[in-house]
Order: structure tokens, then C-alpha cells, then sequence
């Protein structure tokens, strides 16, 4: 499979602030991939360098195999961008923007460009002042949608959007995917990175901490299970990989590194098992784990197995 | 309470609808700390200090009074300053200054109005505002206040500054001045709840303080004393007409100052003022009077320089216009001016220096053209400073995502900069030659000329924006110190070195002797460098983010 972006050890300061600190992306040919980050994580100033808007000062991006900055231009016939804030000319009507970006794209596809502005509901005639913060947000997708492009990069484009607008997001994705497109979607909506990303990557603090598909990704975490027994527990406290034990009589919970969650079921099946839930890791759980805390989690990181390069080096 | 809640029924609401107008006014002072008293001390400061320099000018009463006698003789220099009323200095500075000081009362005042009332309300603040402690008219009373202050500010400045030409007169051209200034407060408080954009209810304001200004000049060149209706039905000409400083000196009109004149203010003051009160009442926080109309569903551009042009255009045709009319006052009062300049032994000096030549027709003319050719570099400026603009707003961004280079995105607007500039220079020396009535080849090609200084002085603006863009606006200032050089320096004798930081100090003063063609070559030489260097830079850094 060809990577249609490739970034490594990307350094980018501004002043004494690092918003990049030697990160690592790659995006397949075709794929969804979210980029998941908290705020102030890096991920628009990534997304700026891969656009050659900025220059990395040290590192190397390759957008479509070649070089962002110095090919910018070229590059830009492929690709189609949304700005988490989208600004519009005051006296501009909507359709007028969506015509110009798509035109400075090098083509738009009127009959998607019809279809899209249906979809999405969205008045084309009204000026760029009046438009609310989803509105505007709406013209820049249309604008990206309806462009023949190979890529989309997406930062947060769903921020202003109901719920309704977010299913229709998730529908044009989808077709996007299904025609070949590659796709990166920076976002803080959990669910919406779950239903559409093939993988994903978390940054944080101008770094690269997770990068694989979200079975990978769980595949590093715990998986918390809750279960009746019909005799004694055996000694599930002398397992590796078993966390926050809580054994009350034959009601047994616990939380297991989900890799050592074989040694765990033998287990409990070898006293009884009653009932059973096992609830897989959420993304959230992923997520907060590298959000919360600054020092715990820089310790916390290093010792776990699904630490992050662990998992860098796994998922490639 | 939910009754009081709606607009037009709150008559009840009493001191409740004024809730939080402390605390607005302070905000509002608070963010305009540069900018008014920036306003008070250049508008009030250049009024207040005019006394010494006509002093300069005009040493002896026997000079002013044949100064005060000329001005008023001459029709079309009534028709910019006005009629003089008295021979004193006093007078001669109220003559002097007092309609383009009202008339930049005015424009403060709009600034600060709009600035806090329809501008809030089009950024979507005044939402967050509103939704705390603050009543529905406390908005639009802080922002007058704000207004009020300003212009008490500046009444206080010139009344100070002038007090020792007579205190009386004094007194009322400083309130002439800022009464004047409320007055358009009151008038953009309306054009704010008329237009859904900040920018139409300036457009709007400045087109009223415009037509004022139109009103008093075609009043005053049909009488010399300011009794036309024209002049009466203009709020500028009534500053002309309370007759500051008339108490002294030899009286040309008859008596001293007339103070009721001060009571037309106060009243349409008071009559603006209620009608925008009840205009805010009738409508919600956001809308306006005149509806924002649909643009159309599909559009036609489709370059990066369509686009400058179409974001460009209404500015550029606002200068054309205006440098095509200034230019015809300018050649209309070209043969009075040299006549009666020739009176003043100083005075011919001074318009020598400025146009550098003996024939007084001739200098007049190159100094106008001069003038022409100063102003247009401040088109230049905020023509360039567009780019700045739509870099700092996030919108070059999603532009330069697409398929268009810097160089290219940039060059659209550098087209409408240096082409718009070169436009209105040409525009401003064919009014001048229509005003005039003759010699439209040499004043074509003597505004040409001017062209190399307003292209270095864009650029050094455009090279700022392209290398530091947070210092871009420094521009302003660079071409507002060869502005003064250029326009106060003749009258000051300035030294040499000084005069020749300016590039329009180096240019022939045409139309006049053959053209020393050295220097042209080498500003446009000198432009086109800038230029050059500007897009090299622009091209390596990083787009402000």
C-alpha cells in the first residue's frame, strides 16, 4: 500500500513555543485516518506544514510523494483543505466561495456541487457575513467536498455542526473513501473518529503518542470484565496484566491489559463463570490517557506496554 | 418581566434600560485609549497651534487684514475654508480651520460610534454582552458617551490652545468644533441601526459629513458672508457661522460671536439622538432597517486576482472619485490662489518652495499635483496593507491551500495597489486639468511622475507586510512623516537631509522646466526593488497563522 503522507521528526517553534516536537504521521493511499490531539496539541500546525503554509524547521513531509513547501502549488490540484475556523469575505455570497475554491482547485463537479449544498441544506445565496459558525463551515465543505481532489484534510470540520449536518459529514466521508480518496480528519469528536477512521493517530504536545487502527490501539488497553462466579475466584491477583481487582465473595471485577486477557478467562471459567461482561476500551479511555495529567502520564507512559513507542513501532 | 423583555413595549423599564452603561463606557474608553486621544491631540493640537503659525506667516494686522480681505474676495477659496470673519489671529485660524476641523470631528466621532454600537453587534460581542447585566440601551449610550467624551476632549484642547487670542472666541470655536463633532455622532448612531455592516453605516455616516461639507462649499462660494441657505442647511457651515473670534480684531461681518448658533447643534443633536433611540428600540440586537440583500447562488471568479480586484473595487472607486473632484476644486481655484498668494512676500516663498518654480500659476499647479501625488500613497498604503489584512483575518489561508502561489495570491492585489494608484493619480491631474481648463497633457505627465515616490512608498509598506507582518501597519507611519515632510516642510524651511528622506522631495516639481529624468529612473528603480524583495520574502516565511 502507497502512504499519501508521510511525516518524520517534524520540529516547528514559534518563539519559545514547540507546537511540534518530532512528529511522526503516515496516512495510506485510500484511508481515513483521525488525528486526535487536545487543544494546543500541534495538530493545525501539522496540518499547516503539510499545506507548505509553514515551513517545519527541521523534519521531512511528503504530501502525494513530494515535498509540501517546495511544491505547494502542484500539490494544492489535489488536495482540498477545511480550516477548523472558516472566514468568510463579508460581501461575498456562499456559492460565489465554494466557485472560487473550487476553480482555484482546478475543477469542481457541479452535479456533487448541487447535491452537497442539498445535503447539507445550505442557502448559497446569503452573504459571508450572515452566515452562522456552522454555515460557514458548511460552504468550506462543499467547497472541499464537491472538488475533484486525491486528498481532503479536515481540521475539526465538524465543529459547528448539529447533529443532522455531522450524519450528513459522515455520509460525504464515506463516499469520499469509497472513491479512493485519502482522508485526514483532525477532531475532537471521539465518536465521529470511531464510526469513520481506518486508523488513527494521537498526538500531544507537538508529538506522535499512538498511531494504528483503533483494533490495535484497543488491543494496547484494558478491557474491564465483570463476572459471577459459581465457586471461589482462583488467584487472579497473581496474573500479569491485572489491574483495580475487586473481588466481593464470587462477584469478581477487574480491569487486564486486554493482551493478557487469555490467562484471565481460563481462569474464571476454571472456578465457573454465571455471567460475564467484558466491555472493550473505548476511545475515550485511549484518549484521557494521554490528555490527562502531565507528569503521571509521562510516567505512567513509560512503563505500561502500551506505551508510545510501542505502539508507533507495532502499528507500522 | 417577560413583557418588558420585548422591544418597543419597554417604556417602563426606566433606569434599568440604561443598566451597565458604566461599565460599557469604560470598555469602550478602554479600548480606544490610543486612538482618541491620538485624535483629540493631532485634530485639536494642529487647530490650537495654527495661531503660530500664522503669526509666522502674517506678522503685522496690516498683512491679515489684506489676507482677510483677499480670502473673502476669492470665491473658490471661500468655498473649501469658508468666509473670514475677522482680522484677528483668532479669526484667521477659525477661518482657517474651522470647517476641516468640524467635518474631522465629525469622522471621529462616526469611528467611535460605529466602532461600539453596529460593529459589536456585527462581530456577535455585543451578544455576550447583552445577555449579562446590561440594558437595551445602554449599548448606544455608552458609545455616545464615549463619543461625548472625545469631543469634549478636543473643544477643551482648542479652547485652551487658542485661549490667548481671546478667551470668548475661543471658547465658542472650540464648542463650534465639537458640537459639530456630536452632532455626527448622533448621525452615525442612526446609519448604525439602519445597515446589518459596520462598514455601509461608516460608508453611509461619511457620505452625510461629505455632502455637509458639499452643501457649505457650494453655499459659501455663492456669498461672502455664510448667509446662503446652502451654508444653513449644512451643521459645518454652522460652525463657520458662529462666527468664532469675531469679537476681535476687525469685524468683516459686523457683530461678535453668535452664540445661538450653538443652539441648532444642541437641538439637531437632541432630534438625531431620539430618532435613533427609537430606531434601536424597533429592532433586535443584530438586525437592521435596510435588509442585507442575496448574492447570487453561483459565482464567476475564478482567480486569485478576481478576487483581489472584486474585494478591492468600491475602495478603489471611492478614491477615483474623490481624487477626480478634488482635482477640479483644485484647477478651479488655481488662477485665484496665484493672485492673491502673490500678495504675501512670505506666502509666494513658501508656495515656491512647495512647487518649486517662479510662475505662481505654475507653482500652484505643481504643488497640487504634489499634494496629489502624497495623498494617492496613502491609497497605495491601505491598498497593500489589504493583504495584511486577509492574512491576519485567516482568509489568505484557505486561498493559498488551494492550487495559487504567494507570488500569485499576492500579485492580484499588488495589481489593484499599484495600478489603483497610478489611477487615481491620473484621475486627480485630469480633474486638476478640467478645473484648470488648460495644459491637461503636462498635467497628466507631471502627475505620471509622480507615480516612482507613491510606488516606493507602497512598497516600503509591502516589504514591511512581506518581512515582519505584524509591523506591517508601520507603513502608515513612514508615509505619514513624508506627508508631513512633504507638506509642512516647505513652510517650516526644513533642513535639507530631512526634506530628502521623503521621495517626493526628489521629484521634478512639474508642470514647470524640462524634466531632470535621474531621479524618476531611480525611485522607479528603487520601487520596483522593494517589489521585488517583498514577493522574494513573502515566498520564504511563514504564513501568520
Amino acid at each position: 500500500m502507497t502512504t499519501a503522507i508521510t511525516a518524520s521528526g517534524l520540529h516547528k517553534s514559534f518563539g519559545r513555543t514547540h507546537a511540534l516536537d518530532g512528529l511522526d504521521l503516515e496516512v495510506e493511499t485510500g484511508e481515513v485516518h483521525g488525528f486526535l490531539g487536545p487543544n494546543g496539541a500541534g495538530k493545525s500546525t501539522a496540518i499547516r506544514v503539510l499545506l507548505g503554509l509553514l515551513r517545519a524547521d527541521a523534519g521531512a513531509a511528503q504530501l502525494l510523494g513530494r515535498d509540501p513547501w517546495r511544491d505547494a502549488v502542484e500539490l494544492h490540484r489535489r488536495v482540498a483543505y477545511v480550516p477548523g475556523d472558516v472566514t468568510l469575505w463579508r460581501n461575498l455570497s456562499g456559492g460565489e466561495v465554494i466557485d472560487l475554491y473550487g476553480r482555484l482547485r482546478g475543477g469542481l463537479d457541479t452535479a456533487r456541487r448541487a447535491a452537497l449544498i442539498d445535503r447539507f441544506e445550505l442557502d448559497p445565496t446569503k452573504k459571508g457575513r450572515t452566515y452562522s459558525k456552522g454555515n460557514r463551515q458548511k460552504v468550506a465543505l462543499v467547497a472541499a467536498f464537491a472538488s475533484d481532489v486525491d486528498v481532503l484534510i479536515l481540521d475539526e470540520p465538524t465543529s459547528g455542526l448539529d447533529p443532522l449536518m455531522e450524519e450528513a459529514f459522515q455520509i460525504c466521508v464515506d463516499e469520499a473513501r469509497d472513491r479512493g480518496r485519502t482522508v485526514l480528519l483532525s477532531s475532537h469528536l471521539l465518536s465521529e473518529v470511531e464510526t469513520l477512521c481506518d486508523r488513527v493517530s494521537i498526538i500531544r504536545k507537538g508529538r506522535t503518542v499512538e498511531t494504528g487502527s483503533l483494533a490495535d490501539l484497543r488491543h494496547l488497553t484494558r478491557t474491564s470484565i465483570s463476572a459471577e462466579l459459581s465457586g471461589e475466584p482462583g488467584a487472579l491477583d497473581r496474573l500479569p496484566g491485572v489491574h483495580d481487582l475487586d473481588v466481593q465473595g464470587r462477584r469478581v471485577r477487574l480491569q487486564v491489559d486486554t493482551d493478557k486477557l487469555d490467562a484471565v478467562l481460563r481462569s474464571l471459567t476454571d472456578s465457573g463463570v454465571r455471567t460475564l461482561t467484558s466491555t472493550p476500551p473505548t476511545l475515550e479511555e485511549l484518549f484521557l490517557r494521554h490528555y490527562q495529567g502531565d507528569d503521571a502520564d509521562a510516567e505512567a507512559a513509560g512503563t505500561r506496554p502500551g506505551g508510545g513507542r510501542a505502539a508507533g513501532a507495532m502499528a507500522r | 418581566m417577560t413583557a418588558l423583555a420585548l422591544p418597543g413595549t419597554a417604556r417602563t423599564g426606566g433606569s434599568r434600560q440604561l443598566a451597565g452603561t458604566g461599565a460599557l463606557l469604560r470598555l469602550a474608553l478602554r479600548r480606544d485609549r490610543v486612538m482618541l486621544p491620538a485624535w483629540v491631540l493631532i485634530v485639536g493640537g494642529v487647530v490650537a497651534t495654527g495661531s503660530g503659525a500664522l503669526k509666522t506667516l502674517y506678522g503685522t494686522a496690516a498683512e491679515r487684514a489684506e489676507l482677510a480681505r483677499s480670502m473673502t474676495a476669492n470665491s473658490s477659496l471661500r468655498s473649501l475654508y469658508g468666509p473670514v470673519f475677522s482680522d484677528s489671529v483668532g479669526g484667521l485660524v477659525a477661518w482657517r480651520y474651522g470647517v476641516f476641523g468640524a467635518a474631522l470631528a465629525g469622522v471621529m466621532s462616526m469611528l467611535v460610534v460605529i466602532r461600539h454600537t453596529r460593529e459589536e453587534e456585527e462581530t456577535g460581542r455585543q451578544e455576550l454582552l447583552s445577555s449579562a447585566m446590561v440594558g437595551r440601551r445602554a449599548p448606544l449610550t455608552a458609545a455616545l458617551l464615549a463619543a461625548l467624551v472625545a469631543n469634549v476632549a478636543m473643544a477643551l484642547v482648542v479652547t485652551a490652545g487658542l485661549a490667548g487670542e481671546g478667551a470668548a472666541g475661543a471658547l465658542a470655536f472650540g464648542l463650534s468644533i465639537g458640537a459639530c463633532g456630536m452632532l455626527f455622532a448622533t448621525t452615525a448612531a442612526i446609519a448604525a441601526q439602519l445597515t446589518e455592516s459596520a462598514r455601509l453605516a461608516r460608508g453611509l455616516t461619511t457620505a452625510v459629513v461629505g455632502l455637509a461639507f458639499v452643501l457649505h462649499a457650494a453655499g459659501d462660494a455663492a456669498t461672502d458672508d455664510g448667509s446662503s441657505v446652502l451654508t444653513w442647511l449644512s451643521p459645518v457651515g454652522w460652525t463657520e457661522n458662529v462666527r468664532a473670534f469675531a469679537s476681535t480684531g476687525t469685524v468683516v461681518g459686523g457683530s461678535g460671536e453668535r452664540w445661538w448658533v450653538l443652539l441648532l447643534f444642541v437641538a439637531a443633536t437632541a432630534v438625531q439622538g431620539v430618532a435613533a433611540y427609537t430606531l434601536a428600540g424597533r429592532r433586535d440586537v443584530g438586525m437592521s432597517f435596510l435588509p442585507t440583500r442575496p448574492g447570487p447562488a453561483a459565482g464567476r471568479m475564478g482567480t486569485a486576482g478576481a478576487l483581489a480586484v472584486r474585494l478591492q473595487r468600491g475602495t478603489l472607486l471611492g478614491w477615483c472619485l474623490g481624487f477626480l473632484v478634488s482635482g477640479a476644486v483644485f484647477g478651479g481655484m488655481t488662477e485665484g490662489a496665484a493672485d492673491l498668494v502673490g500678495d504675501n512676500e512670505q506666502a509666494r516663498e513658501i508656495f515656491q518652495r512647495l512647487g518649486g518654480q517662479s510662475g505662481l500659476t505654475q507653482a500652484f499647479l505643481a504643488g497640487m499635483v504634489g499634494v496629489l501625488g502624497m495623498v494617492a500613497a496613502l491609497y497605495g498604503v491601505a491598498s497593500v496593507l489589504r493583504l495584511n489584512g486577509e492574512e491576519s483575518a485567516g482568509r489568505a489561508e484557505p486561498i493559498l491551500a488551494n492550487a495559487v502561489g504567494r507570488v500569485r495570491w499576492a500579485a492580484g492585489h499588488l495589481v489593484v495597489a499599484y495600478g489603483g494608484a497610478a489611477l487615481v493619480v491620473l484621475l486627480g491631474s485630469a480633474g486638476l486639468a478640467l478645473g484648470y481648463g488648460h495644459r491637461a497633457p503636462e498635467l497628466l505627465g507631471a502627475g505620471l511622475v509622480q507615480l516612482p515616490a507613491v510606488w516606493t512608498l507602497t512598497g516600503v509598506t509591502l516589504l514591511l507586510y512581506a518581512v515582519a507582518p505584524r509591523a506591517a501597519t508601520a507603513g502608515w507611519a513612514v508615509a505619514g512623516v513624508c506627508l508631513a515632510i512633504g507638506w509642512i516642510g516647505p513652510a517650516l524651511d526644513l533642513p535639507q537631509p530631512v526634506m530628502d528622506l521623503s521621495p517626493f522631495t526628489h521629484l521634478p516639481k512639474l508642470p514647470g522646466p524640462p524634466v531632470q529624468w535621474f531621479p524618476v529612473v531611480l525611485l522607479t528603480v528603487v520601487a520596483a526593488a522593494l517589489a521585488a524583495a517583498s514577493l522574494a520574502a513573502l515566498r520564504r516565511r511563514d504564513l501568520a497563522t
